[in-house]
């Protein structure tokens, strides 16, 4: 209990957040839950480039997360356009609903 | 020499929790306000890692305005409560489905193996201490974006673009009655001669 | 415990105890500058000129009974003014207010008057103003009634558009400044060019502070852009489910980011803390002045302006000031770039 924690550390705690992530995009049956866990599994990765980044002594890590954020940020908003014309048509947030193209 | 290893438990312990109440809550709404709060511990996690910057882009950028847009929708479409296995099978009046739960525990299972995966790999190679580098300051992480990566500056600028134009398109409803017909002739809605 | 400890704690708790009392101020400075712009009294009867009148509101406040509609969300509902009060409090953590002081000679080396002294304080308070946009919208959710949805959907709307033209007219000061630190850009205000005009940003800005100004009179949901919570339209938009202390907090929440947004303008443009007959130390005497002339500003336009319409209010920043502030940063880029400002 002393200094600072390690790389592995961290390395492991996105690990847990990521597969937290995968979790709920498995298990939820609502949509926008879904892409909520989508942003889980992003903010995940985020952690793991800035804790690389911070390894190596380099700013590439925040530079990748800096990108990473841009496209979680339009790829939420592409979503949720979807999520509501969607809705328009079934008036329901259940996945299992849309089931137009299942053969 | 401080200690930081106290604020890493606590905001990892706090990311954890709130991540993991956002997938076992039934409300759309308390799971964005969870998810936010995760957002919030996550911040701080990047703070101790020496990344200010990101850690107040992440504020300003997820918890501000991406879960704001979430919760406009949440609020807009009054999601409803997510039904559970169980109300559907008495509204069906049929045992549960087992395909879908079957799905869940695919899920799960995949996601401890995972954890479990990744844990053993680390701990096999032992350590990991960061080293004493001296922190990166924004003006150099600017300089970064504009010279080395400038091309992909720029290309998140146009995907930005794209993603406003396509969000306003998809969600655009159509008004009543008006401009569905637009096509037809000039005795109802065409310009005047 | 060493004394420059000691003395960060106390500047803390002096901080929110000075924070608390400007909210107090503020309720007697608005009632009575809109007294005499209405050429009417204002409160006179309790105190000396009529002084007491905050204590008096508080104590009423305090009396009232706490109400809670049946179909409201308990949990959101007592969240709400929870987040807009805390985010108030927490965006004058990082907002300088006087130079360097040692207190006397009770320290050994000068501490900043300044709760927190990071070094991209800009951002900082950028995203706290984020956060602030939560405790309206989940006000006007959780209340379960139309006025409150309503009233909060529109003030978030507002807020979030309003944000970006705050963030460009934060950015034209950056350019000049160079630094994201409060502290920095304020040091480089001190001086004067030809012995006579103050070295400060807004002859260099004066459209970013006029942007500024306006966006931050749109952030704190203020006339003329106050159509959230118009009295005549909306009852009272997302607070009207609110009562007794729950409604304070809200009072409380939008006049200190009033005096957050004030402080902040007096820091990036006005200069600070830098004035001329005083030594440096006593910088916070000016900084005061600075801070009561653009609050005197805003109750001022609440009373002589009359509200806009939301759409006309939300055309106005996107199609007007956005494009105003975009504009200014690039020629101010320019400037310095050209003319090494």
């Amino acid at each position: 209990m002393n200094g600072m924690p390690t790389l592995d550390q961290y390395l492991v705690l996105s690990a847990i957040l990521f597969a937290i992530g995968t979790a709920g995009v498995f298990v939820r049956r609502n949509v926008i839950t879904i892409l909520l866990s989508i942003e889980i599994m992003l903010n995940a990765v985020n952690l793991t480039f800035v804790a690389f980044g911070r390894a190596l002594g380099s700013s590439d890590g925040q530079i990748i997360v800096f990108f990473v954020m841009t496209v979680a940020a339009a790829e939420a908003a592409v979503g949720l356009a979807i999520v509501i014309a969607l809705f328009r048509h079934r008036q329901s947030l259940d996945p299992d609903t849309f089931t137009l193209l299942k053969w | 020499m401080t200690i930081d290893v106290i604020p890493f438990y606590l905001f990892g312990a706090v990311a954890v929790v709130a991540s993991l109440l956002v997938i076992a809550q039934r409300s759309p709404i308390y799971s964005v306000l969870l998810l936010i709060a995760s957002f919030g511990a996550l911040s701080g996690l990047y703070v101790l890692l020496d990344a200010p910057f990101v850690a107040v882009i992440q504020i300003i950028v997820y918890a501000g305005a991406i879960m704001v847009l979430f919760l406009f929708v949440v609020m807009l479409l009054n999601a409803p409560h997510e039904e559970t296995e169980e109300d559907l099978a008495r509204e069906a009046g049929s045992r549960p489905r087992s395909a879908s739960s079957g799905l869940k525990v695919f899920g799960v299972v995949l996601a401890a193996l995972f954890v479990v995966e990744l844990g053993w790999a680390l701990t096999r190679r032992g350590g990991g201490a960061f080293p004493g580098r001296p922190v990166t300051s924004v003006a150099a992480i600017g300089l970064s974006l504009f010279t080395d990566y400038a091309f992909a500056f720029e290309v998140t600028s146009v995907l930005i673009l794209v993603a406003m134009v396509g969000a306003v398109v998809l969600a655009h409803r159509e008004p009543a009655g008006g401009n569905a017909h637009w096509g037809e002739g000039g005795s109802q809605g065409g310009p005047p001669e | 415990m060493t004394p420059l400890l000691v003395a960060q704690l106390g500047l803390t708790l002096f901080v929110f105890i000075m924070l608390l009392n400007s909210a107090a101020g503020m309720v007697y400075f608005e009632r009575k500058v809109a007294a005499l712009l209405q050429q009417r009294m204002g409160p006179y009867l309790v105190g000396p000129k009529g002084l007491l009148q905050p204590i008096a509101d508080v104590i009423k406040l305090m009396f009232k009974e706490e109400l809670r509609p049946a179909a409201a969300d308990r949990l959101l509902f007592a969240l709400a003014p929870i987040i807009s009060a805390t985010a108030a409090f927490a965006a004058f953590a990082v907002v300088p207010f006087g130079a360097e002081t040692t207190f006397f000679g009770l320290l050994d080396e000068p501490l900043r008057l300044q709760v927190a002294d990071v070094n991209v304080a800009i951002l900082v308070l950028f995203a706290i103003a984020s956060m602030s946009v939560y405790g309206i919208v989940l006000a006007g959710w959780s209340s379960n009634s139309k006025y409150s949805l309503l009233g909060g959907l529109r003030s978030s709307a507002q807020m979030i558009s309003y944000e970006l033209s705050y963030g460009l007219a934060l950015a034209g000061v950056l350019l000049l400044a160079n630094s994201l630190s409060l502290s920095d850009v304020v040091d480089r205000q001190a001086g004067t060019w030809f012995h006579v005009v103050p070295r400060w940003h807004v002859f260099l800005q004066p459209i970013g502070f006029v942007v500024f100004m306006i966006a931050g009179i749109a952030e704190t949901n203020r006339a003329p852009f106050d159509f959230p919570e118009a009295e005549q339209e909306l009852v009272a938009g997302y607070h009207t489910e609110y009562s007794s202390m729950s409604f304070a907090m809200f009072f409380l929440a939008e006049y200190i980011n009033m005096v957050t947004v004030a402080a902040v303008a007096t820091d990036l443009f006005l200069g600070g803390w830098h004035g001329p007959f005083l030594p440096e130390s006593m910088g916070w005497i000016w900084f005061l002045v600075k801070v009561g002339a653009i609050l005197f500003f805003y109750v001022w336009m609440r009373w002589t302006l009359p509200r806009y319409r939301y759409d006309q209010l939300m055309a106005f920043g996107w199609k007007i000031l956005l494009p105003i502030a975009v504009v200014n940063l690039i020629v101010t880029a320019a400037g310095v770039l050209y003319f090494g400002l």
